[in-house]
């Protein structure tokens, strides 16, 4: 049979297009995540060992061995973790998506973001907010005890929530952030105050006591990120629509570990292409330099797969400062992005671009004929375990893995 | 010894990355150590101590403050960084009005979708797939790369001619197209000559002389000097000709070429002469063999070329329709000319007119020796019997003065069956025949029944020379010709002119049709809009012209990697 490649990629991005995501509630992970286990530690990117592991997902392991029990302090879950008696895989095999080294343990509480289109769900974690957190590494007291407030407080809380105002679409809300001056990934500072407004009213309803719904509105309402994670598992939900069409050149997954960078192609099946993982072009907190940076971390570049985050920087100038551009650089981002996509989104509009859609569905072929790879807003995570956050940029993924990729569906496709 | 200076206000906001921009901006400043910009937060207060980065009016900041701290050599650093601060947070960084630059055709095609050229200028090796993608997008090439493959330079303009498109080169230096220059161009004044060129310079030259002297272009379509050479077949030049033939504006159409391959300069001016418009053709080393020929002028070089054009626009020559040669009456097989002349000049000048048409044309008195007939008394192929000679007179009176000798030889001719078109002079005056036309006149008549009847078409065509004053009276010659049913004419060129024609319709190969889809004039005329990858010099000169462009920040595919390039051009059939 011979493939037509602009036919299955239309196909690939309209199944993008077509999900609509709703966070329909929270619950622990090993109770919906398919396949989910007591000895299952999920992380960000591609697959990855202990031996290669980047300091940051080791922080995170460290961190989650000590939430769930399996050790008292770090030096001991470091040991264990070695032994091999965990499993380690990839969030993105088990239908989730955790920012940064994006642990995911059995017992954490986990958002279900389901596309209502398909009925497929995806999985995201509870987010912590900024500075020193288990997702960049840190695992102190205070922030364990953050993630056991997350988990047992403010899950339960959403959760009720969600259940009784019947889920928020995601689709609605984030097309209407991005006309707020939100980018999708890095900005979410109006999705995060819609999220918590739409919450807000059923939180306080519902809570038994006056200070938990206070507290719980508080942390969404002050956590500009509060929204990232059901933002990442709704993204999911979109690409994964598009997954899995024979003779798609369409990218369904980015995901970095830190280690290496990694894609994989709708036409491709599963397979991962991967590359040492590059460095951020970031700016830095006070006392911090690039030398304590991270390379490239975390899933949420599933928000550019897509078509939002750095793609739609155009209707986040504000983006820009990390840096240190002007809004034309913005703009002239996503123009560039045009460049590299199939086609351009149905529902996420840019007003500037006289509401021209996202750019939308990476294309192996353009990426390589262009030599130009998608750009990616990130945060920066240091790189040793137990520090957290150390700045915030921009970053171009690496050309290798379109490379790789292109010669593989060439392969397969006999071309 | 370091010092630490700190500045703290309050009620104010600044997003988190513009402190980190400041921060940066600061710690870079001359005598500066470190800087630290940050909100008063406990935790950012604990992330300056550690740093050294604290007194005691940073340890009494509160959350909502912004804390500015500065540690440097010594105090008149520390305070004039803190005084930049303001400059710092307001500085602008570059010009927000910079224009985007697309890194493909097609995000420039997104940008700019009136554009109907790109002008390409990339390396060579990979102008043909920038030209290739841009037919693709139906756009109109300006190919000024040179080392592109012939192969590719006609599968390109294949392409083109199945689209409508015109390819512009490859090696294309110049064009003018509605008064906007495209490449290395002049400011040449609109008007009513359209130029087309396989010639850059040439184009440059012609159309400047053409400014010069009053007058102007529509369009000056280039066309690539390998255009006109054998394996291109003037591809894009046939369908520059039929744009302008089609172009309301153009009044007059120029071409030139550098030394054309002399068969395609054939078809060129073929399908010229189909054009009911004057055409002046300057085509360097073809050699014209007469100045005007129906609608077409040769000129003798660029200067002349100009000013025949400027010439004709300004009067415009009444045009015979080109149709009126009675071709389709000749059987099949007829297809020589014979001429029959009592005159030297005349036939000498009959000679060498009809070479251009005909080629080799047999004489008994050749103004090559190659051609001489080797019998007199027998005709071949195409020739011209000089009657007058010696050969001939030997005990006999010229024929000028004595008809019959001519008429036996007419009929005789008008037997063959492959002769078409039969001269012959009529020169009158004193010492002449006192009636020519008299014996001449049945004579053409019988030839022409005899040809009838053996179920051909004879042409018979007659040069009358003298005046009305004559004894013989040249009008009541013409008259009598004309009844006998020949075709007559005083001018000599005009009579060989006429018959050469016929000639070259009878024996025109079958040609292989060129086949195009003709351009869309209204993409030549309306506002010029155009890519350009390659030489930047180009977009600023369209700018400059004020021609909206879109300047490609143009990469080689797949970054130069040919393996992946090849990948990628293979896909093209799966898509």
């Amino acid at each position: 049979m011979t493939i037509n490649i602009d036919q299955a990629n239309q196909k690939a991005i309209d199944a993008f297009m077509d999900a609509r995501p709703v966070v329909v509630g929270v619950a622990k992970a090993k109770d919906v995540i398919p396949g989910m286990h007591d000895k299952l530690f999920l992380h960000a990117g591609p697959p990855v060992t202990w031996a290669r592991m980047a300091g940051p997902v080791r922080g995170a392991m460290i961190g989650a061995m000590i939430l769930e029990g399996l050790a008292k302090t770090a030096e001991e879950a470091e040991k264990r973790l070695a032994s091999g008696e965990i499993e380690f895989a990839p969030c993105h095999q088990y239908d989730s998506t955790g920012p940064m080294a994006g642990v995911m343990s059995p017992s954490m509480m986990v958002y279900i973001v389901e596309n209502i289109t398909t009925g497929y769900k995806a999985f995201s974690g509870l987010n912590e907010g900024r500075g020193k957190v288990l997702r960049m590494g840190a695992y102190s007291e205070e922030v364990l005890n953050r993630m056991q407030w997350l988990n047992t407080v403010l899950g339960p809380a959403v959760d009720t929530a969600l259940k009784e105002m019947g889920g928020i679409d995601l689709r609605t809300l984030l097309a209407k952030a991005l006309h707020m001056g939100d980018d999708g990934h890095n900005r979410l500072d109006a999705a995060s105050l819609l999220y918590t407004n739409l919450l807000a009213p059923y939180i306080a309803k519902n809570a038994k006591d006056p200070s938990v719904s206070f507290e719980v509105i508080k942390f969404l309402g002050e956590n500009a990120l509060s929204i990232l994670n059901p933002v990442m598992a709704g993204c999911k939900t979109m690409t994964m629509a598009g997954h899995n069409i024979e003779g798609s050149t369409i990218v369904t997954t980015m995901a970095r570990n830190g280690t290496d960078w990694g894609i994989r192609v709708s036409g491709l099946g599963d397979q991962w292409f991967t590359a040492p993982s590059p460095i951020v072009k970031a700016l830095y907190f006070a006392g911090f330099t690039e030398k304590d940076a991270n390379p490239d971390i975390g899933d949420s570049v599933i928000t550019e797969t897509a078509g939002i985050g750095g793609f739609a920087m155009a209707t986040a100038p504000a983006l820009v400062t990390f840096i240190g551009g002007t809004p034309r650089d913005a703009i002239n981002t996503t123009l560039d992005m045009y460049q590299i996509t199939f086609g351009e989104h149905k529902h996420f509009t840019i007003p500037f671009l006289d509401f021209r859609g996202t750019p939308t569905g990476v294309d192996l072929r353009k990426v390589v004929e262009t030599n130009m790879t998608p750009r990616v807003n990130t945060g920066v995570a240091h790189k040793d375990p137990g520090v957290g956050q150390v700045g915030a940029g921009v970053v171009s993924a690496p050309m290798k893995v379109f490379e790789d990729a292109l010669v593989a569906f060439a392969e397969k496709y006999g071309i | 010894m370091a010092v630490i200076k700190s500045e703290i206000r309050s009620g104010i906001y600044y997003d988190s990355a513009v402190l980190m921009q400041l921060q940066r901006s600061m710690s870079q400043l001359e005598g500066v150590q470190d800087a630290g910009v940050v909100m008063g937060t406990e935790e950012n207060k604990e992330i300056l101590a550690h740093i050294d980065l604290v007194n005691s009016e940073v340890n009494a900041a509160k959350p909502d403050d912004m804390v500015i701290v500065i540690r440097a050599e010594n105090e008149a650093a520390a305070l004039s960084a803190i005084e930049k601060v303001d400059e710092l947070l307001t500085r602008k960084r570059s010009n927000v009005d910079q224009d985007y630059r697309p890194k493909s055709l097609e995000g420039a095609a997104d940008m700019l979708p009136d554009a109907s050229w790109v002008l390409i200028s990339v390396a060579g090796r990979f102008a043909a797939g920038v030209a290739r993608k841009a037919l693709e997008l139906g756009k109109h090439v300006f190919l000024f790369s040179d080392n592109v493959s012939v192969e590719d330079e006609i599968s390109l303009k294949k392409t083109a001619a199945e689209k409508g498109l015109l390819v512009m080169g490859p090696d294309c230096g110049t064009a003018m197209i509605s008064g906007i220059g495209l490449g290395f161009a002049n400011k040449i004044r609109k008007g009513p000559i359209g130029v087309v060129a396989a010639a850059g310079t040439g184009l440059q030259q012609v159309t400047t002389r053409i400014h010069q002297l009053g007058s102007g272009i529509t369009h000056g379509i280039g066309t690539g000097g390998r255009d006109l050479k054998d394996p291109v077949g003037a591809a894009t030049f046939l369908m520059a000709l039929d744009v302008l033939a089609r172009d309301p504006e153009t009044k007059v159409i120029t071409l030139v070429s550098k030394p054309p391959a002399p068969q395609v300069a054939e078809k060129v001016i073929r399908k010229a002469r189909q054009i009911n418009k004057p055409v002046v053709i300057n085509f360097i080393a073809r050699k014209p063999t007469s100045r005007q020929e129906g609608n077409l002028w040769f000129a003798t070089g660029m200067d002349d070329a100009a000013a025949l054009s400027v010439q004709l626009a300004q009067n415009p020559p009444e045009l015979k329709s080109t149709n009126q040669f009675p071709v389709e009456k000749f059987a099949k097989g007829q297809r020589y000319f014979r001429g029959l002349f009592s005159g030297g000049t005349l036939a000498y000048e009959a000679q060498f007119l009809l070479e251009g048409y005909i080629g080799r044309v047999w004489a008994n008195a050749p103004i090559n020796k190659e051609n001489k007939l080797k019998d007199s008394l027998k005709s071949e192929e195409n020739c011209i019997v000089d009657l007058g000679e010696d050969e001939f007179t030997v005990g006999r009176l010229h024929p000028m003065m004595d008809n019959e000798m001519r008429i036996r030889r007419l009929l005789e001719e008008s037997r063959d069956p492959e002769v078409a078109v039969i001269m012959l002079d009529v020169v009158i005056g004193f010492g002449s025949h006192p009636d020519p036309a008299s014996e001449l006149a049945p004579a053409i008549v019988k030839a022409k029944q005899e040809a009838e009847n053996a179920g051909r078409y004879l042409e018979v065509v007659v040069v009358a020379t003298g005046t009305d004053e004559d004894p013989q009276n040249l009008d009541s010659q013409v008259a009598q010709l004309r009844a006998a049913g020949a075709w007559v004419s005083s001018s000599n060129e005009e009579v060989v002119n006429y018959a050469g024609s016929i000639l070259r319709s009878i024996n025109q190969p079958a040609e292989e049709t060129f086949v195009f889809k003709p351009v869309d004039l209204e993409t030549l005329s309306r506002k010029l809009e155009a890519i350009n990858v390659g030489l930047e010099s180009f977009a600023e000169n369209l700018l400059a012209q004020e021609t909206p462009t879109v300047h490609v920040d143009w990469r080689p595919p797949a970054g130069g990697n040919e393996k992946l390039a090849n990948i990628l051009e293979r896909m093209k059939k799966f898509s």
